[in-house]
């Protein structure tokens, strides 16, 4: 057997394999709805990240009940203070996979809930918790002497916070919170476990009807790959304007 | 015009500021010397609230600002402060830092703020850097901006922490000259410094604190020819 000859024969095992796994009884669809689940709760949870990690930095930031008159108030914001604290602190300290099996298969047991709505939920509640970090590490990175200079104007400070510290803060914020999504997008390869066909689930499907592992799983790979790198570079151009913006 | 009382300061177990009793009339223009560690930016930063005495009164025309139920805020827009690290805000231009608070906090129409903002970048002598951004200023032309956006608020009490300080020598002039200037004009001004020279020309009183207490005080020129505590004879013969 010449070298065309052997070529030519794995050219044709290549299309039959690709065949029997993509095109055959229309299997790609099992990655392509995949897919769309892996985007919609991606993109969901995100958002509902970005939401519980500004609620959890209040909570940890009850600043507007620090020096509230009423001890009452003062007592309050210790509480919220001790909420938002326990929630990060767990959230941090358990895998992901764990705190999904837990919603799903505890907090949800009763209920018939769509699974989806479940994995959004907890890849949600997951990720506020790493956001409310970032909002931290973002705010803290500010110099004290801004808010020394806003209150010595005169600001409140709610006002400081919001015309001086919070501008300046989302310069450092952005980018980090970019790559938390990275990992929020890969981290959703996991709702197998509860179930909801995302893009590794439906790769998986397809290799449990061939029995072929290699393809569907390296091209589920490869679309992962596709859209972080364009997230990746989406960021760096975002960045790169930032720092221009500071340069003026 | 400001009246303190017993004023006591600890941080934890670092007792800072040991019973500081003065009266400071308007119009006085009272400079602030000692050895660091002794307490005098802790007394300036007690005059407006950022740092909190543990114990004593503030006395503020009139008003009591150590009072749980004083407006701070309020108070505050009647006390600028100069610091020594300028803290101008770099993400605003010059005009913004100066139109910022008067805006806000005034309600001032955005042109009359930029008109009086740009009276006072006249008066310091930096007009023509109205729309630069701090990162593009020396250290000198910050502090000019900073005493400036304080001046924005039409205080009626200046107080200057170190404000030379973190300058290059060539430029430690052009700040103390605005400060002179803005001295004449009247306003009462509490400035903590290490400029001697700047002490003797223009402070009409002079506090030499140690350890937590102002250990003598009189004209600034009789305490630097005359100095009665043994303390302050020690310091001004190390810093001259």
């Amino acid at each position: 057997m010449n070298i065309s000859q052997s070529l030519g024969l794995m050219v044709q095992e290549f299309s039959h394999s690709f065949y029997l796994n993509f095109i055959k009884d229309d299997r790609y669809m099992q990655m392509v709805k995949g897919l769309g689940n892996t985007l919609l709760i991606s993109v969901l949870a995100i958002l509902l990240g970005v939401t519980f990690g500004a609620l959890a930095f209040l909570l940890r930031n009850s600043f507007f009940l620090d020096n509230s008159r009423f001890k009452i108030l003062r007592g309050l914001g210790k509480v919220l203070k001790g909420i938002g604290y326990v929630y990060v602190d767990v959230i941090r300290a358990t895998p992901m996979v764990t705190q999904l099996l837990i919603i799903y298969f505890v907090i949800f047991a009763s209920v018939n809930i769509n699974a989806i709505f479940v994995a959004v939920l907890a890849f949600g509640f997951n990720s506020g918790a790493y956001v409310s970090e970032i909002f931290r590490a973002g705010i803290q990175s500010i110099d004290n002497g801004q808010m020394e200079a806003g209150r010595s104007l005169g600001l409140s400070k709610i006002q400081t916070m919001a015309y001086i510290i919070v501008p300046q803060a989302i310069k450092n914020i952005l980018p980090t919170l970019a790559n938390e999504f990275i990992v929020l997008i890969k981290e959703t390869a996991v709702v197998g476990y509860i179930s909801v066909q995302d893009l590794t689930r439906g790769a998986d499907i397809i290799r449990s009807l061939t029995f072929e592992p290699f393809l569907p799983l390296v091209a589920a790979a490869v679309v992962y790959y596709i859209i972080i790198k364009f997230l990746t570079l989406a960021i760096a151009a975002f960045e790169r304007r930032l720092r221009a913006s500071d340069d003026r | 015009m400001i009246i303190t009382n017993n004023l006591h300061k600890s941080f934890g177990e670092l007792h800072v500021l040991k019973g500081v009793s003065e009266h400071i009339e308007k119009g006085e223009k009272i400079v602030v010397i000692g050895p660091s560690g002794s307490g005098k930016s802790t007394f300036l930063r007690c005059l407006n609230l950022l740092e909190v005495p543990t114990q004593g009164d503030i006395i503020i025309e009139g008003e009591s600002i150590t009072d749980p139920k004083a407006n701070i805020n309020k108070i505050r827009q009647k006390m600028g402060m100069v610091f020594q690290q300028f803290n101008l805000f770099p993400h605003l231009s010059v005009l913004d830092n100066i139109i910022l608070a008067p805006m806000k906090i005034k309600k001032i129409k955005k042109d009359e703020a930029v008109a009086i903002a740009e009276d006072l970048l006249k008066k310091v002598g930096l007009f023509d850097k109205i729309d630069s951004f701090p990162g593009k200023l020396s250290g000198g032309q910050k502090q000019r901006i900073a005493i400036a956006r304080s001046l924005a608020m039409s205080p009626d009490i200046m107080l200057f922490d170190e404000p030379t300080s973190a300058l290059d020598p060539e430029m430690v002039g052009e700040v103390l000259n605005v400060m002179k200037e803005l001295a004449d004009s009247g306003m009462t001004m509490v400035v903590v410094t290490h400029e001697m020279n700047f002490a003797r020309e223009v402070g009409s009183r002079l506090f030499f604190m140690d350890d937590g207490v102002i250990a003598e005080q009189g004209v600034p020129a009789e305490v630097f020819e005359n100095p009665q505590n043994d303390r302050t004879k020690e310091f001004l013969r190390r810093v001259q």
